[in-house]
């Protein structure tokens, strides 16, 4: 089966990509690795919101799907926007192969808290494992405990599971045949 | 979940990128999303697909968020409108609140206030029309009577209704005028699985042609002089429920065919619109007309008698099954004497022997109207003849094809009453023996207790 493969985007601290390659095939069943290769994001950035485009640095992974990977997912400690909001975890190509999720606003010290190593990974999980979902044609879930609830803030998260309810884990097998 | 039924949302906005971000991010949401870049793009959106909600933003080349909010509302009053502003201009924002608009957001928007917001509205939305529909069914169900009879014509009406009910089955229903076709109607919408949903009556007879299609089929706003708003037909209004067209007999050919393809494509299009809406409805419909002979008058398509004639109920007119009228009267005066608040219980023998030997040729409604006068001047506990205005067919000597039996029956009846029930008395009076009235009151199947509603 081909690889789930995790593409670093600027410096990546805290050992958060061993974590992911190792979770990441418990809740997914797919071979997961890291690729030895680090993308640099200093392109999108935009100087006045002081973050970086998501669509723009989605665009710039495309080069890594090289038709090996099954999925490649971008992790980054930038923050990221899309030009219309706020921010965002992160973002999928909807029936495409390419995802990416940021640490920045994971972390509890992005809100003034102390570090907590166990909730940072179990968040960054949880949307790694909702981007994914989306490059599976999967929209958000109406069930707050599935991984593909909407949730647009940390909160949210911190309810819902990683794993997916049992409408949209069939969803997922069945777009992928 | 399906995309649209979390929601249909058209997003208005001039730059590229805030049109292809906030799709796609709403897409992920679940929505059914489309995007337009200017005012004109998004009345074209309008006029070809129902939207639920509007994300707008306020600064636009050429027609600004306001002036297009304003339209998009003139066309469809149900939409929500979310107005996108930047920082400077929230007192435009505010105007546009005060035209109607839902609320406003300023840029860049907070995704979690953005999701909520646009969550909350369409709730809000869906709880509202489901008020509206909720009300629509509970105003139908206000039932202004049930179906009264033990006859065996009504029996076999019972049993038609019961079988038909509960199939998705399009019923014709046949009978005079006042026999109850609307309660059958009615009993067959409560006896399905459509009953959750609204019943609409349409009674086309009273509607012109364009009346009839603009209430059928709804219209478009500007499809003609005074259609100010778009218009809901009453196939979009029974959404899941039933249709009941009365007086189907009525409606001209034009309007037949057009009824004949929404019953076989079970699409409609609003009048002066060309967007195709699917509808789910169940059809009753009914007639007083013998359907039949306007066909071979060539007054009625044939094809569209065939799709109505589906399961038929024929209903009996009242001189058909005189032995309901004491049920039917019993119905009638206890139903009056709760609502005129009187205390009104009985009807005289007598009474009801004239009630029955009528010829009701506007069958139950008649008998109805003539209970309901009686109660409004009675006097007494109990209901006489005098109480009723019914054709005086002894007095006047115009006995219309009575036999002498019934004359006779009638006229001892009626003294008997007079003589307080003694038939000592009465037999004097009628100037017979006790011995032969006791018979005649025997084979008329008289008893001494009056008829007493229960």
């Amino acid at each position: 089966m081909r690889p789930l493969r995790l593409l670093p985007i600027g410096e990546v601290n805290d050992g958060v990509l061993p974590f992911l390659r190792s979770a990441l095939p418990q809740h997914l069943q797919v071979p997961c690795e890291i690729i030895p290769v680090v993308l640099d994001p200093s392109a999108t950035f935009h100087a006045e919101r002081g973050q970086y485009h998501s669509s723009q640095l989605l665009a710039g992974m495309q080069r890594f799907d090289d038709g090996e990977s099954w999925r490649v997912l971008g992790v980054t400690d930038v923050d990221l926007y899309i030009p219309i909001l706020t921010f965002v975890f992160g973002e999928a190509q909807m029936r495409g192969s390419c995802a990416l999720v940021s640490a920045r606003r994971l972390r509890q010290e992005f809100y003034g808290l102390a570090p907590d190593q166990a909730l940072l990974e179990q968040r960054l999980l949880k949307e790694a494992i909702h981007e994914i979902g989306h490059t599976c044609t999967l929209t958000h879930c109406e069930n707050y405990l599935c991984a593909m609830a909407a949730s647009h803030a940390v909160e949210w998260i911190d309810i819902k599971d990683a794993g997916l309810c049992r409408e949209c884990r069939e969803k997922m097998e069945g777009s992928l045949g | 979940m399906k995309l649209s039924k979390k929601g249909s949302l058209l997003i208005v906005d001039d730059e590229l990128t805030v049109r292809d971000s906030l799709g796609k991010w709403f897409h992920e949401e679940g929505y059914e999303v489309a995007t337009a870049e200017s005012a004109s793009e998004a009345l074209t959106r309008m006029a070809e697909s129902r939207w639920d909600l509007a994300l707008v933003d306020i600064k636009m080349h050429g027609t600004d968020g306001i002036e297009l909010q304003r339209r998009l509302r003139e066309i469809d009053p149900g939409l929500l409108v979310i107005i996108m502003t930047g920082y400077a201009s929230v007192e435009t924002a505010v105007a546009a609140l005060k035209n109607g608009a839902y609320d406003y957001v300023t840029k860049p928007l907070d995704p979690d206030e953005i999701a909520h917001l646009v969550k909350n509205a369409l709730s809000h939305k869906c709880t509202q029309q489901e008020n509206e529909r909720l009300k629509e069914t509970v105003a139908e169900a206000v039932r202004p009577g049930e179906l009264v009879g033990n006859s065996s014509p009504m029996r076999k009406v019972f049993e038609a209704i019961e079988t038909v009910a509960p199939t998705d089955a399009t019923v014709l229903i046949t009978g005079e005028s006042g026999t109850g076709k609307e309660l059958v109607a009615r009993a067959i919408h409560s006896g399905s699985t459509r009953r959750f949903h609204p019943l609409v009556v349409l009674h086309c007879g009273a509607l012109t042609e364009t009346l009839l299609e603009s209430e059928l089929f709804g219209y478009e706003k500007g499809a003609f002089t005074g259609a100010q708003y778009r218009k809901k037909g009453k196939f979009e209004i029974a959404e899941g429920g039933t249709v009941f067209l009365d007086e189907i007999g009525d409606i001209t050919l034009k309007t037949q065919t057009d009824l004949l393809r929404v019953l076989q494509e079970r699409e409609i299009s609003r009048v002066g619109g060309n967007q195709i809406l699917k509808v789910d409805f169940r059809c009753v419909a009914a007639t007083n007309k013998n359907l039949e002979k306007l066909i071979e008058e060539g007054r009625f398509r044939s094809d569209l008698f065939y799709r109505l004639n589906v399961f038929r109920i024929e209903l009996p007119p009242l001189r058909e099954r005189r032995e309901d009228i004491p049920l039917l009267v019993n119905h009638f005066v206890q139903k009056f004497s709760s609502s005129m608040n009187k205390r009104i219980t009985q009807v005289s023998p007598s009474a009801m022997n004239q009630l029955q030997q009528q010829p009701w040729p506007g069958n139950v409604r008649e008998l109805e109207n003539a209970v309901e006068r009686a109660m409004v001047v009675a006097q007494e506990p109990m209901l006489r003849d005098q109480d009723f205005a019914l054709r005086q067919t002894i007095a006047n000597g115009s006995n219309g094809g009575k036999t002498l039996e019934e004359v006779e029956r009638g006229y001892i009846l009626r003294v008997l009453e007079e003589c307080g029930q003694n038939q000592s008395r009465a037999a004097e009076k009628l100037g017979i023996d006790r011995v032969t009235l006791h018979h005649k009151l025997k084979r008329y199947g008289w008893t001494r207790t009056p008829v007493e509603s229960r």
